[in-house]
């Protein structure tokens, strides 16, 4: 059944690009202006995974894997059939909750960056913005969301979900935020925000279930398949290991 | 019985999955719809209403299998270098000398 509903997917998949905004949409200042907020982001990431790879060797496979996963998921077009449209996942849910936000910021430049040398998947001038969206926002939404309901008491699974529909949806809210601020003119910005968002939501809407349920399944097949990796990086604690057990 | 709960069981998963696999392929292949991605339905569509519109990639690799040779050599980089520097990346400390 599972084969059988991904080959109708696969069949029906088109190319697709999503939140990474295009060459040439933004205005130049805007575009710098994101840049310039993302890189103490990427600086600070880069650092924290210098300082966490230095303590445990493990840690930078952990990445590589986790920006192999993020750089799939975010050119992986799904059709979405209440909008007629393709759009993809962020997957920075995911890492920032295994190797943690600032960490993820790193891994979505990679990723961002590959996607837009060699895919034509986003710009190189709009990488700032798309940095912004799916890096920084997508992930500490995500991050904030699976921590702040972990410490309500909540199960690794719903907490997991939430956090990928908070990353998805809190990505292209940032997104239609860029776009508008960066193409208004003379427009009021709230009320182009509020278009560009209707517009993303039949799309994004039960995209971002889709992310949530993504999420908390790879969350949940890892603390069975692996919970020392979660006990490592503090996800859990290791008398609930031994009452998955 | 436990078989015959068992059997129910089947038969109603298939009494939901199958109309359920029947409504999503009815939707895939019947509707009319393009499949076009939302950067070029929502992104530069409204950027177009207000004057600006998407320029080509300063990288266009959409020429013939241009594309494949990037990831060909990509790969062939990154292996190398991943291998060359393989001890430093798995973080083998080096022993000592002798």
């Amino acid at each position: 059944m599972g084969l059988l509903v991904s080959l109708l997917l696969l069949l029906a998949a088109a190319p697709a690009h999503a939140m990474h905004i295009s060459e040439g949409i933004l205005p130049l200042d805007w575009a710098a202006l994101w840049f310039v907020l993302a890189a103490p982001f990427v600086v600070a990431g880069v650092r924290q995974l210098n300082r966490l790879s230095h303590g445990d060797l493990s840690f930078k496979p952990l990445v590589g894997l986790m920006a192999a996963v993020v750089f799939i998921i975010s050119c992986m077009p799904v059709p979405v059939p209440t909008a007629g449209t393709c759009s993809h996942p962020c997957g920075t849910g995911i890492a920032a909750i295994l190797v943690g936000p600032l960490v993820s910021v790193v891994i979505s430049t990679v990723a961002l960056l590959i996607q837009a040398l060699v895919m034509a998947h986003g710009g190189l001038s709009t990488l700032g913005a798309d940095i912004v969206s799916m890096g920084v926002v997508g992930s500490f939404a995500g991050w904030g969301a699976f921590r702040a309901l972990r410490s309500a008491g909540l199960g690794l699974g719903p907490a997991a979900f939430a956090a990928g529909v908070a990353t998805d949806w809190a990505t292209y809210l940032t997104t239609s935020f860029e776009l508008a601020s960066g193409i208004r003119g003379s427009e009021p910005l709230i009320p182009l925000v509020t278009k560009i968002v209707l517009a993303f939501v039949p799309t994004q809407l039960p995209l971002g279930l889709l992310e949530g349920a993504m999420t908390a399944g790879m969350v949940t097949l890892l603390a069975r398949k692996r919970p020392d990796l979660l006990v490592k990086m503090k996800l859990m604690t290791i008398r609930e290991v031994s009452g998955h057990a | 019985m436990p078989d015959r709960k068992r059997r129910l069981k089947i038969l109603l998963l298939h009494a939901i999955l199958l109309p359920t696999l029947l409504y999503v392929y009815s939707f895939f292949t019947l509707a009319p719809k393009t499949w076009t991605g939302v950067d070029e339905a929502v992104v530069e569509k409204v950027a177009k209403e207000h004057g600006r519109e998407a320029k080509p990639p300063l990288v266009n690799t959409d020429q013939g299998d241009l594309l494949l040779f990037v990831f060909l050599a990509g790969g062939a980089v990154g292996g190398f270098v991943a291998g060359y520097f393989w001890r430093q990346l798995i973080g083998e400390k080096k022993g000592p000398k002798g």
